[in-house]
């Protein structure tokens, strides 16, 4: 097991939260847990197909950067986006009637675990392949700088929140769309969720530099490292960067060091990662640290989160009837879509 | 009318486009200050400024992806390609996400952009930067196709391609930048879809596009003088083929030639001449004649990639030989 990174320090003051914020944090987490719970309990029922990337562990990460934004702001995910979709307000039942490959979902059957998308709710995507979400969020924060300023549109301050792992960092789209970002100031948060292992490549054997954050440096970026399973303080610094991007100020790097529960997917036999290692991990659950930090605090009682989580698992067992009892796509509209007149 | 030449002629186009249409950008590799490397964007950032006419770092796949990202978001870009070529490092996103995600979302998103620029084996500039890409991308789900080839379709056509909400994919060829053309003065837009009859003939029909119009127009003055009557159709719109002026061709004709300067082996002219058989069968009088390009590297030697491209003599006699041909 690979010596683990010392985790970054972060003032008691900015991390402070409000009863209603707790809890406001907590529940998307729990949805984001619940959810991915069901959908391995559905793929081994055989009513899933294909890969699905299940994000268990990384959890404080979505809810802390997304739930930091406005809804009119863009969230662009990649293959492990079922909880990014959650957090942008995609409703439970869609995500799900998706991943069974009814027309009710949200790409109406047409993507499936990887290609979950919502314009409604500004979700971007949803990308298969490594790192090809990036370009695509950049490109919508330039859309943010457009409307501005060669438009003139003065409510035209939305953000993108761009997430991808540690393997992304070290692909070219990453390095091209830093430096495209930092030059043009784009309003932008670049999300590393740094898990370790990309499938079974460990990311000290992937990249020279291990510290993700310090690659924004050389793009007069700034970058900074968080501990990726404390929900607070994910939310303090995305909620710096959101401020910086809303204001012109330009893109910010953050680095979450976080962990998956499972394998990269729920195909992978997930041989390679220690025992002790993921032990160490899980003892870090970001879901039982904010519980803890909130029931310690006073501002919950263990009663009102068990009540929450009832809450949240009759939503995804509704969510598993609606997929369920919902349609499969019409063999008619098999072309549909394929052009911009398919409405 | 006024004389223009094909650049610009593209030039207007992007010009009365941008002006119309504020969410109408460029962005490339020196198409702002330098003016684009074939002067097809020239001046166009003093009117616009820089954000509308974007020079970007040389980063194809990054810039591509970011064009597919302001369409998803309601930006109409038109993204250049110094040489068509260099979009060989945005074939992820041109194919992946300009081509397939309008499907891929389920319709939540469309695409619109167009990603045009110079291509096609231009004068012994080397193996890469002689491509014909519309053989790699044909193959993509939800990219349209077209081939412009006189300063006149080049205009009507890119002011439709802009305005078109699909990710239209705007062949240029590297030699007929400077072909000239009259232009009405008053504004025209050109169908993407159709194909053009640039000959009326009854004896064969010679489907051609982009500079091998030009090539198959000079044999045609040869072939003339021998007492050939060929018809002569520009496809203009490579994906979705125009079968509906192909086929009515085939049907008065019975016999035909495909001129092209793709590659032989999975180039346009296969698919054409595939659904040609699929379709017209029954109509042919003789087996489709194919000439394309030679399944090489393009030479950089002068007489090696003449010899790799197809000549006007060898559609001479090919139009003597399929005529010959008696049923």
């Amino acid at each position: 097991m690979v010596q683990e990174r010392t985790l970054p320090v972060i003032s008691a003051a900015s991390t402070s939260v409000t009863r209603d914020e707790g809890l406001r944090l907590y529940e998307d987490m729990v949805l984001g847990r619940t959810f991915e719970d069901k959908c391995a309990e559905m793929y081994y029922r055989g009513k899933m197909f294909g890969f699905v990337h299940l994000y268990n562990g990384q959890e404080a990460v979505s809810t802390g950067v997304i739930k930091s934004m406005r809804s009119d702001d863009y969230v662009c995910g990649t293959y492990r986006e079922h909880v990014h979709a959650l957090s942008a307000g995609v409703p439970p039942r869609e995500i799900m009637a998706e991943l069974f490959g009814k027309v009710t979902g949200c790409s109406k059957g047409r993507g499936g675990s990887m290609h979950l998308f919502s314009a409604e709710h500004n979700l971007l995507g949803g990308y298969a392949f490594v790192a090809e979400g990036i370009p695509v969020a950049t490109g919508a924060a330039f859309q943010s700088k457009y409307r501005k300023e060669a438009l003139g549109d003065r409510t035209a301050d939305q953000v993108t929140a761009c997430f991808f792992g540690d393997g992304a960092a070290n692909n070219g789209q990453f390095f091209e769309c830093l430096n495209m970002a930092a030059l043009w100031k784009l309003p932008i948060l670049y999300v590393v969720e740094n898990n370790k292992w990309a499938i079974g490549m460990a990311h000290e054997r992937a990249t020279s530099q291990p510290e993700i954050y310090k690659k924004a440096s050389v793009f007069g970026m700034h970058g900074v490292e968080v501990d990726g399973m404390d929900v607070l303080a994910v939310r303090a610094v995305a909620q710096e960067a959101v401020a910086r991007a809303r204001a012109g100020e330009g893109p910010t790097l953050i680095e979450a060091l976080t962990y998956r529960f499972r394998g990269h997917s729920l195909a992978d036999p997930d041989e390679l990662r220690s025992k002790a290692e993921k032990e160490f991990w899980f003892s870090r659950d970001p879901i039982k640290k904010l519980a803890a930090h909130l029931i310690e605090q006073n501002l919950v009682n263990q009663d009102e989160l068990k009540e929450i989580d009832r809450r949240i698992q009759a939503t995804i067992e509704e969510a598993v009837q609606f997929g369920l009892d919902s349609p499969e796509p019409d063999p008619k509209d098999l072309y549909r879509y394929v052009f911009a007149e398919d409405e | 009318m006024a004389e223009t030449l094909l650049f610009n002629a593209l030039r207007e186009a992007i010009d009365e486009e941008m002006a119309r249409d504020s969410s109408v950008f460029v962005l490339g590799e020196d198409v702002g200050h330098y003016g684009g490397s074939y002067k097809v964007t020239r001046d166009l950032h003093k009117k616009y400024g820089d954000l509308r006419v974007l020079d970007t770092p040389i980063a194809e796949n990054s810039f591509t992806g970011m064009a597919v990202g302001a369409a998803m978001t309601g930006l109409r870009p038109i993204i250049e390609g110094m040489n068509m070529g260099f979009l060989l490092l945005a074939f992820n996103q041109i194919a992946n996400n300009a081509g397939m995600l309008r499907y891929t979302s389920g319709g939540n998103f469309k695409t619109p952009m167009v990603i045009r620029g110079p291509g096609g084996v231009g004068r012994q500039l080397g193996a890469e930067h002689s491509q014909r890409l519309e053989a790699y991308f044909q193959g993509v789900p939800g990219l349209k196709l077209v081939a412009c080839s006189t300063p006149y379709n080049a205009k009507g056509l890119l002011k439709s391609a802009i305005r078109n909400d699909n990710p239209v994919l705007f062949f240029e060829h590297v030699l007929l930048y400077n072909l000239k053309e009259d232009l009405p003065e008053e504004e025209y837009l050109l169908p993407l879809d159709k194909a053009e009859v640039v000959r009326q003939g009854e004896d064969v029909t010679i489907l051609t596009y982009s500079r091998m119009r030009h090539h198959v127009m000079n044999a045609v003055k040869t072939l003339t003088k021998e007492g050939f009557d060929p018809e002569v159709i520009d496809l203009i719109s490579l994906k979705p083929l125009d079968f509906e002026t192909i086929g009515a061709s085939i049907r008065k004709t019975h016999r035909v030639i495909i001129v092209e300067e793709c590659m032989r082996s999975g180039g346009i002219g296969a698919e054409l001449t595939a659904s040609i058989n699929d379709r017209l069968f029954d109509e042919l009088d003789a087996p489709v004649i194919r000439l394309a390009s030679q399944d090489i590297p393009t030479p950089y030697n002068g007489t090696l990639e003449n010899l790799t491209i197809v000549q006007p003599h060898q559609i001479v006699e090919a139009v003597q030989k399929i005529v010959a041909l008696k049923v």
